[in-house]
């Protein structure tokens, strides 16, 4: 498939959001010790809310007709696409809803905040079922893509908390560390899984299933047409395979061990910093990741589409 | 209940893009609106179309044939483009089966096209909405055209009659008897999407043979039956 930067953005930007939500329901409930101040929770939800946003606008530049996105609210009983532009906004609401319970210091801000990270972990199985439901895409339709968008949006956001942590909110800021260590580290495992699952991969449709000839050999000698279509631009990523791998290498380094490399010093102090670099090279490694996500998968459309001229 | 469909012959498809281009002709010019085409005089001409003829080379020398593939949206009777329209502009049809989009309620987010196997959704570059055959609903439904013409472009346009168009629900159909009686087959079974459309396999010169023989040995009158010999006292 064509990578498009669209949908790359748009799931790494709210993936990190979800899970620095998540991160901020924790702190609330006591999971890292006494909770942070209202103001701590304020800052947090704006960043989720900012995050989201710009997920969203990301979103947008995928569309043909932008203008006429709210039509996509309407097919939620068949379409994880729809479900996906309904539960986006309904958790940056609670989220906005959350930030306002804290700042006026209602008591309902832990109630919604539970819900929120509800809707926030929904949001991740809706985002990763939009791949997951296309069956013949077989590098997607698997469980492990519903782990490994949770477990890196997690990763993502936690790490963004611990920056947050450790800049609001100290006491908790290594427990958050560690924490981000952790889903980094099952981030990783799960990760690396998928990519040897996919690499032994074995094709369901071949040219002879495709055209409905049972000869062994087959060569397409004309697409149909000596120029390009929508069918060479939309399904092949365009990258020579060196291209693809080296992508596959930023991610499996900039996404895992990096990011525990620099927690780990992180531990020893000068936290902030080091966070902050940990949460910006795994983010450059989480493009790296939706990028390599999207060009991997071989869309059966591409039989037809071998040889050029 | 009616499924339209195509059934393609590719006993007798000649590669002659005549279907493409009368496909190109009548759709582009209806109401609505143009299939467009970017830079078609230029080094890299690229444009909407709804049907294309491949072509394949099959077998191993000297025993090789050219097979002509015309593709087009094969109407399929589970079609995994319907459902994950996130707009309902994908739907498929109740009264003939044809599965169409609403260029109205289209978004062009284009995820219908990653849900179809067989590529045969394309994107119009510049209405940015998702585009594919339609059957020629606009020709088919016509009442003020003579019956003979209320077919698809394409099946108007071949001249080796490789495009059979009718209802393959209806069993005394010409697509059903073609299908039947030629071991008409589906693209893709794999995925369960039971495309509507045909193809009617390719037969070998011995196929032919065996059913010329076959013809030939059902018209021959009975043989006289030898008189029985006159018994000698």
């Amino acid at each position: 498939m064509h990578p498009p930067f669209s949908v790359i953005f748009l799931t790494t930007l709210i993936g990190a959001g979800q899970g620095l939500f998540l991160a901020l329901s924790a702190l609330e409930l006591g999971v890292f010790g006494t909770p942070p101040a209202a103001r701590f929770f304020v800052v947090g939800d704006v960043i989720v809310l900012i995050l989201l946003g710009g997920g969203l606008i990301a979103s947008f530049f995928h569309l043909g007709h932008p203008e006429r996105a709210w039509r996509a609210v309407t097919q939620w009983r068949t379409s994880w696409l729809s479900r996906e532009v309904i539960a986006l906004p309904v958790f940056g609401a609670l989220v906005a809803a959350h930030a306002l319970a804290h700042y006026l210091g209602a008591p309902s801000a832990a109630v919604i905040g539970v819900v929120a990270a509800g809707a926030s972990l929904a949001l991740y199985y809706i985002t990763a079922m939009n791949y997951v439901c296309i069956r013949f895409l077989r590098e997607w339709a698997t469980p492990l893509t519903v782990v490994n968008y949770t477990l890196l949006g997690g990763a993502s956001g936690f790490l963004l908390a611990t920056v947050l942590a450790a800049w609001g909110h100290t006491e908790a800021a290594g427990d958050l560390a560690q924490a981000s260590v952790v889903l980094t580290a099952v981030a990783a495992v799960a990760r690396i899984l998928t990519v040897l699952r996919n690499a032994r991969l074995r094709p369901v449709s071949t040219l002879q299933t495709a055209i409905g000839v049972r000869n062994p050999r087959i060569v397409q000698k004309s697409p149909g047409f000596s120029g390009s279509s929508f069918n060479t631009r939309e399904f092949f990523h365009g990258r020579t395979r060196a291209v693809v791998r080296l992508v596959k290498w930023i991610f499996l380094v900039c996404t895992f061990p990096v990011p525990l490399i620099l927690l780990t010093l992180g531990a020893e102090g000068g936290l902030l910093p080091l966070a902050v670099v940990a949460f910006v090279v795994q983010y450059v490694g989480l493009i790296a990741e939706r990028w390599f996500f999207f060009a991997q998968a071989n869309h059966p459309q591409n039989l037809y589409y071998q040889v050029a001229g | 209940m009616t499924q339209l469909a195509l059934v393609i012959d590719l006993n007798v498809c000649v590669g002659c893009h005549a279907c493409v281009t009368s496909c190109k002709e009548w759709n582009t010019s209806g109401a609505a609106g143009a299939l467009s085409d970017q830079n078609p005089y230029g080094a890299d001409p690229s444009g909407t179309f709804f049907n294309r003829v491949q072509t394949f080379e099959v077998g191993a020398y000297p025993e090789t044939q050219t097979v002509h593939f015309p593709k087009s949206c094969l109407h399929c009777e589970d079609p995994p483009c319907v459902p994950v329209c996130p707009t309902g502009a994908s739907y498929k049809r109740a009264e003939d089966g044809l599965v169409l989009v609403d260029y109205d309620k289209c978004i062009g987010c284009k995820y219908c096209s990653w849900a179809c196997p067989y590529g045969v959704r394309e994107l119009d570059e510049n209405e940015k909405v998702m585009k594919k055959c339609t059957l020629c609903v606009d020709r088919v439904n016509d009442t003020s055209l003579p019956e003979t013409q209320r077919k698809p472009a394409c099946v108007l346009a071949c001249p080796t009659n490789a495009r059979l168009y009718g209802d393959i629900h209806d069993p005394e159909s010409i697509v059903s008897r073609a299908i039947r009686e030629n071991g008409g087959y589906q693209l893709m079974p794999e995925w369960g999407t039971q495309p509507a459309n045909h193809y009617l396999p390719r037969r070998t010169a011995s196929d032919v043979d065996r059913q010329l023989s076959a013809t030939v040995e059902q018209q021959r009158p009975a043989e006289p039956r030898p008189a029985p010999l006159p018994s000698t006292p």
